[in-house]
């Protein structure tokens, strides 16, 4: 093979026409939101998204679409029907076995094909394993920009492009990033970033569906089976009210019992920083972090967690953070509204001790 | 087999602070690190290998210090490394990244064909999770992200199963040969490199290739030019303006501590108390 064979190889087929080839970048009109259904469920970023993106419509003056890509089932149109509840004005549907279930490709090539069909100006997909998956395959596809996690997106009335604000260097430092010459500009968000919308029960719009073309046989990878997690391995994590996360300074894995304890008496769901998840100690999915799940609970408990940024650009959206660390000087001071300085292996299993009497003096109250 | 690894060097973003009066970031004395997402990759290519033989080979994009994680990977026990560094690629965006990237593991190819290709499943600076996904779409690859477990791979038959990692439980993925894989963290724990592979390291000599070497003739889509996303603005967070209330440990039992705090935050959050054990 030539070295311009090569190049030419590295040069995704479907990409979009840039400002820089003549194109006219005008036709791409309006604001899409990926709504992402996996198996029956919509991932609830989604509507959060619609919520973000009916803003951005409306300083542009476009409107706002859903996409749903999905399986002939009756869960494809209800997520349809919830999309125009969450705000949007219509919404591009393609349906199909071969959108059974995620994969890549097929979800991939359904949606180029939708955006060089149609043409959004804007797309914004949420930065679940999905998301990134799928954003990172379209993006490389359609040759045009993509920004990770956003935390903040508006229209810059300059240029009318979309001004993307990220955490980088693990949220020691924001930048605000544009796509000039290319479209669609894309985006993803991590879930919990964005508020939830209000629902307007019952309120609809206009559907415009347009068919899978990629065959089963041409998709490569083929799923085997599904393994649900269990109840109790289920992280909820992301939309707990209530969460205690541990880190380092619990010193060994078995002390993660503690903080589990805590959680369990108080409601709530637990985590861990990226130390004790890279060790192991706990699930992958229950690091909270840049790096893991935004949270935003009523009440966040940090036991042994230093606070390092990347740990505080994750939890900075709860309402009220307890820090427990032997380390004054640790970080996590900086931004928790209360703090101890002490053992966090001593005062755990008082603090469960002390809530478990305050819980059973109320229950004898009632 | 031969294995292709992905690796970036990164700035220890735990150790990054914030100085609390100025608002700016002390990157001073932070030390670089090899990205911690790639050595769970970098630790599953070099299993692959053991088991079904061929050679694990590293490689970066970056400036010449990165040299100095190249040769780490080479301590881990990976067979041969290579820079891609030159000017070109500066300013590169993640699709500049992986057009530069994909050029390389081409050219890589030329000479032993690439079974597989690993990447970490995010970086731990730019944190995008974008350009192994872009590496897989260019070089026409199946990608496999958030891979918890690698099942089996039957090299007579090209094919590969995996478990990977998806919202309310795990995929349990067929696909062919060749493949790009980014791994889960805690998938796996790197190994301590032999001795030999440490005397190995310090000898090596990590290849340095710029973009001919690479086989790109035309620089268009690389660095800054082949870039689509434009960085406008970079600022430093705001600083959080009330401080901590710190409770007294002095001379208090950890019971009594718990019981002071509890007493502070129910009596400045009322709602709060209703919340817990619902």
């Amino acid at each position: 093979m030539s070295a311009e064979d090569q190049d030419q190889e590295q040069t995704p087929v479907a990409a979009a026409p840039r400002r820089g080839d003549g194109a006219d970048l005008s036709v791409y009109h309006g604001v899409w939101v990926f709504v992402e259904l996996e198996r029956g469920k919509v991932h609830p970023v989604s509507w959060e998204l619609l919520g973000e993106g009916r803003k951005l419509a409306t300083h542009l003056g476009v409107p706002l679409s859903g996409v749903v890509l999905g399986p002939d089932q009756p869960a494809t149109q209800e997520a349809c029907d919830h999309a125009f509840e969450y705000g949007a004005d219509s919404v591009y549907l393609m349906r199909g076995p071969v959108l059974t279930d995620y994969r890549t490709d097929p979800y991939t090539a359904g949606l180029t094909d939708l955006v060089n069909t149609f043409k959004p100006e804007i797309m914004l997909l949420g930065a679940s394993t999905l998301g990134r998956d799928l954003a990172g395959a379209l993006a490389t596809t359609l040759a045009t920009g993509l920004t990770a996690d956003c935390t903040e997106l508006r229209i810059d009335d300059e240029t009318r492009s979309l001004a993307a604000t990220r955490p980088t260097f693990g949220g020691s430092l924001l930048c605000t990033i544009h796509t000039l010459e290319y479209r669609p500009q894309m985006a993803t968000v991590r879930p919990r970033v964005m508020a939830m919308p209000d629902r307007v029960p019952g309120k609809r719009g206009q559907i415009i569906e347009h068919q899978p073309k990629m065959p089963e046989e041409d998709v490569i990878t083929k799923i085997l089976s599904f393994i649900p997690d269990s109840d109790a391995e289920k992280a909820q994590l992301a939309y707990a009210d209530i969460v205690v996360a541990g880190g380092r300074g619990l010193g060994k894995p078995e002390n993660f019992k503690l903080v589990q304890d805590l959680a369990a008496v108080l409601g709530g769901d637990y985590g861990g920083s990226r130390p004790v998840t890279h060790a192991g100690w706990i699930s992958a999915d229950r690091q909270i972090g840049q790096t893991g799940k935004t949270i935003r609970p009523k009440l966040y408990i940090a036991a042994g967690i230093s606070g390092a940024i990347q740990h505080r650009v994750g939890v900075e959206g709860a309402d009220v953070i307890i820090a427990i660390n032997s380390d004054p000087n640790a970080p996590i001071f900086d931004f928790a509204t209360f703090g101890i300085v002490g053992d966090a292996l001593q005062i755990l299993p008082a603090l469960t001790e002390a809530l478990q009497e305050r819980l059973a003096a109320r229950k004898a109250a009632q | 087999m031969h294995i292709v690894v992905c690796i970036k060097q990164v700035p220890d973003s735990a150790q990054i602070r914030v100085h609390p009066v100025t608002n700016t970031i002390m990157r001073q004395g932070v030390p670089t690190i090899i990205n911690p997402y790639d050595l769970f990759s970098l630790e599953e290519a070099l299993r692959l290998r053991d088991q079904l033989g061929g050679k694990v080979t590293v490689i970066t994009m970056g400036p010449k210090m990165a040299i100095e994680a190249l040769k780490k990977c080479i301590s881990y026990g990976a067979d041969d490394a290579i820079l891609l560094t030159d000017k070109v690629f500066a300013g590169s965006d993640t699709l500049a990244t992986s057009f530069a990237l994909a050029s390389t593991i081409a050219k890589i190819g030329e000479t032993t064909p690439v079974d597989m290709v690993f990447c970490g499943k995010q970086t731990i600076d730019g944190d995008t999770a974008q350009v192994g996904p872009g590496i897989a779409r260019r070089l026409h690859m199946q990608q496999l992200t958030y891979v918890a477990q690698v099942e089996k791979v039957d090299l007579d038959k090209g094919e590969i199963v995996v478990h990977r990692r998806s919202e309310g439980g795990v995929q349990v993925l067929a696909t062919k040969l060749p493949c790009l894989v980014t791994m889960l963290e805690g998938s796996n724990v790197m190994r301590y490199g032999s001795m030999d592979d440490l005397f190995r390291a310090a000898r090596y000599e990590v290849a340095e290739w710029d973009h001919k070497a690479a086989g790109i003739t035309v620089t268009a889509q690389c660095g800054l030019k082949g870039s689509p996303t434009v960085v406008k603005k970079v600022f430093a967070p705001p600083a959080r303006a009330v401080k901590a209330e710190m409770i007294k440990t002095e001379g208090k039992t950890p019971r009594e501590v718990a019981d002071a705090l509890l007493t502070s935050v129910f009596a400045k959050h009322p709602k709060l108390e209703m919340e817990i054990g619902q």
